[in-house]
């Protein structure tokens, strides 16, 4: 397919990979961090890992936002899903994520009508379609989803559509990753940056990793070559003893990011004091509720929820998967108990997540590496 | 370190293998999507339930000997919405859907029969159209209709009509076709482009205002068996044709099965741009999305080039490639050669395919 398979090309990935190798030097293991879930799935997808040394290993980070949702609020949406009269809308691998007691899909299936969508503005439109039903959108993503949302929002104000209403989930990128480096148990050598959260806010928020830690960070695109070339450049800075947030994605990624999202997302939302992510617990001003101007279509405030919070499964090692501490084979559930099917943490939900894409994906290719090692 | 990550992933091979029990709690559309929630459903519920050698093989019909007779024995059910799309509708999906799983086995479809499920309110106009699709399809796959019974439930208890169809027919004579006559080594033969079905069903839904040139592949398959059979007479192991949960459920199916590894090449699974296009767009797998009009073929590598060649002058099969190949192993699984020079694992579909959000 022309535009993307340019992107693929295998001769250009050996020479790449050959580089790579070069620049690692011998007897030292490197360890880098892809925060995003839409690197991963590419890793795994088009089987990156084959490419990389021994010595140079992947860590999948937290960047995969159906990962980070808590059970409580799926719970608390689920809880909305189910009042007669609502439509419930979300993106589709939301629908698969488990609360304390089942999932959106579960619900859909005792009667609640819980519809997937693309875009919030599909459920606009289902709202301004089905004008004596109320239609929820459950609003999950870092600040790449959320300007989407704000528009919508936006929209929604302007023609005084009443029966559309937000359950605002979103993140915020850096918060995080601020935790991840403060961690002790975290031991890493450089950060792939997520490509499409920077459309949004730029490189320019990431300064701080190496100028505070030391480490690496090459903003990259998503297509296989790109993340080749980010761990290229990751490794060449590392070899040359310097530590600076560059550029790979420049085809789309500006440096100062989307001045004109920005704006939006300022408008609409505002900082919670704190927020609840999966597996690394509550950290402190990093997600966005709606603003006092858009309170009218705030579903935490036009439903009431349980808000209960729930404790991750005891079994269940997302967070430390999640900080890279442990790969996820090294879960006690991993692939028993835990399942794509029948997943227990989110991130076998989504097949961005971590455990789910080693399990669909890597499982084989690495237990051949490491038999073969 | 390395023995440890060896242990835990020797242990998930061995629950992979275990026959599935179904506990759901309540049926989900999962169930129907053709993955591995299905597959759960019907060897944890059904095939124990019913109980018989027959069942027990789950191959797309059942092969009966009747007095020295043959035959071939199945039954679908077809309940697509939108009930007409690009390239085909229910009509002409029922009775190719259940001669194709007669050819399947390497049955030569004989005679049909066909239950209507109809909703009060049916516009008559659409019942006779897809009447005559019917009748239009089973002539050109040389079956009859040769019975069938009508109901009529309350409006909104169905989407319009669903419409169930069995079918019979006698087993060719060339080969003895079976997931136990796969050796190490056979090659995968795919009669064309995948995904067109489940793509053109999905854009016709209009959620998703995406708009492509994007037709259904539904076609009766016999024509291109009765050339494999001629061209690879023996040496023709299995069939399938990859319908829900697509290409990537069916060859897990078969390798689970014959207890073989499959080693796909990416580059070589033809896939139309359009389709190529749509499931990058909307993150969908296509070797995941249903096909109605392909088959997959496994041959003896000695015969496999004839048998392209024989597939390769139907205009149905005019795409179509060889794929991959059997290996020893990784039994029960199904990897892939990406493009890219690298490899992965290809899991059944699970679930309904849901996109991924970015």
């Amino acid at each position: 397919m022309r535009f993307v398979d340019e992107f693929r090309n295998a001769d250009l990935a050996r020479g790449l990979a050959a580089q790579i190798a070069a620049l690692a030097e011998p007897g030292r293991h490197y360890k880098i961090m892809e925060v995003c879930g839409g690197h991963t799935h590419t890793i795994y997808k088009h089987g990156i890992e084959d490419h990389l040394p021994d010595t140079v290993e992947l860590v999948h980070g937290p960047g995969c936002p159906v990962c980070v949702i808590p059970m409580g609020r799926v719970d608390d949406g689920i809880a909305v899903a189910k009042r007669p009269g609502v439509i419930f809308t979300c993106f589709g691998d939301m629908m698969r994520v488990p609360g304390g007691d089942g999932s959106l899909l579960d619900a859909k299936a005792q009667g609640a009508d819980v519809r997937f969508v693309y875009s919030p503005l599909d459920a606009l439109k289902i709202a301004r379609n089905n004008p004596d039903r109320e239609v929820v959108f459950f609003a999950i993503g870092f600040e790449t989803t959320a300007p989407s949302t704000a528009l919508t929002l936006m929209r929604a104000k302007a023609e005084r559509i009443k029966n559309f209403s937000v359950i605002c989930n979103h993140v915020t990128i850096v918060p995080p990753l601020r935790a991840l480096l403060e961690s002790p148990d975290l031991r890493l050598d450089g950060f792939i940056g997520p490509g499409h959260v920077s459309t949004v806010v730029g490189c320019r928020p990431y300064e701080f990793i190496p100028k505070d830690h030391g480490q690496p960070v090459v903003t990259a695109g998503f297509e296989p070559l790109d993340l080749l070339q980010s761990i290229f450049m990751i490794m060449k800075q590392l070899a040359e003893g310097r530590s600076e947030v560059e550029n790979q994605y420049s085809r789309v990624v500006p440096w100062e990011g989307n001045l004109k999202a920005l704006e939006v997302l300022a408008e609409v939302f505002e900082l919670r004091p704190y927020f609840e992510w999966r597996g690394l617990g509550f950290i402190s001003q990093s997600a966005l509720r709606l603003s006092d101007a858009y309170a009218d279509w705030d579903a935490e405030l036009r439903f009431e929820m349980p808000g209960v919070r729930v404790a991750d499964p005891k079994a269940c090692q997302c967070g430390e998967v999640l900080k890279g501490v442990i790969k996820p084979w090294e879960c006690k559930v991993f692939g028993t108990a835990c399942t794509p099917e029948t997943p227990i943490g989110t991130c076998m939900v989504s097949s961005e997540g971590a455990c789910a894409a080693y399990y669909n994906f890597g499982r084989f290719a690495r237990s051949k590496e490491r038999a073969g090692a | 370190m390395a023995g440890l990550e060896q242990e835990v992933l020797a242990r998930i091979e061995r629950q992979r293998k275990l026959r599935p029990r179904w506990r759901d709690e309540r049926i989900t559309m999962a169930h129907g999507a053709g993955g591995k929630a299905t597959h759960t459903l019907v060897s944890g519920l059904f095939e124990p339930a019913f109980a018989n050698p027959q069942l027990a093989e789950l191959a797309d019909a059942a092969a009966l000997d009747v007095d020295g007779a043959r035959l071939a024995f199945t039954t679908d059910g077809f309940v697509v919405k939108p009930l007409v799309f690009p390239g085909g509708s229910i009509g002409e999906l029922a009775v190719n859907g259940t001669v194709n799983d007669l050819a399947m086995i390497g049955a030569r479809p004989l005679a049909l029969t066909a239950a209507f499920v109809l909703e009060e309110g049916l516009d008559g106009d659409v019942l006779r159209a897809e009447v005559q699709a019917m009748a239009t399809a089973a002539a050109a796959a040389g079956v009859t209709v040769v019975a069938g019974d009508t109901k009529v439930v309350e409006r909104t208890k169905a989407d319009g009509m669903y419409i169930v169809t069995s079918g019979i027919g006698v087993r060719d004579q060339r080969a003895e076709l079976g997931v136990t006559q796969i050796r190490p080594g056979d090659r995968i033969l795919c009669s064309g482009t995948v995904g067109d079905h489940g793509t053109a069903i999905m854009l016709a839904r209009g959620e998703l205002e995406l708009d492509a040139d994007i037709r259904s592949d539904t076609a009766a398959l016999w024509p291109l068996v009765d050339a494999l059979l001629g061209a690879a007479g023996a040496g023709l192991r299995v069939m399938r044709d990859p319908t829900r949960g697509g290409v990537a459920t069916v060859l897990n199916e078969i390798a689970r099965d014959a207890d073989v590894g499959i080693v796909l090449q990416e580059e070589a699974v033809p896939v139309s741009p359009a389709v190529e296009g749509a499931s990058e767009i909307l993150g969908i797998d296509v070797m995941t999305v249903a096909n109605e009009g392909k088959l997959l073929a496994i041959v003896d590598p000695a015969v496999a080039d004839g048998a392209l060649a024989a597939l390769q002058e139907l205009p149905l099969g005019e795409h179509a490639a060889v794929i991959g190949e059997v290996a020893d192993e990784p039994q029960g699984m199904v990897l892939v050669k990406t493009a890219f020079g690298g490899t992965r694992i290809m899991d059944m579909l699970i679930g309904d395919p849901l996109p991924r959000i970015c």
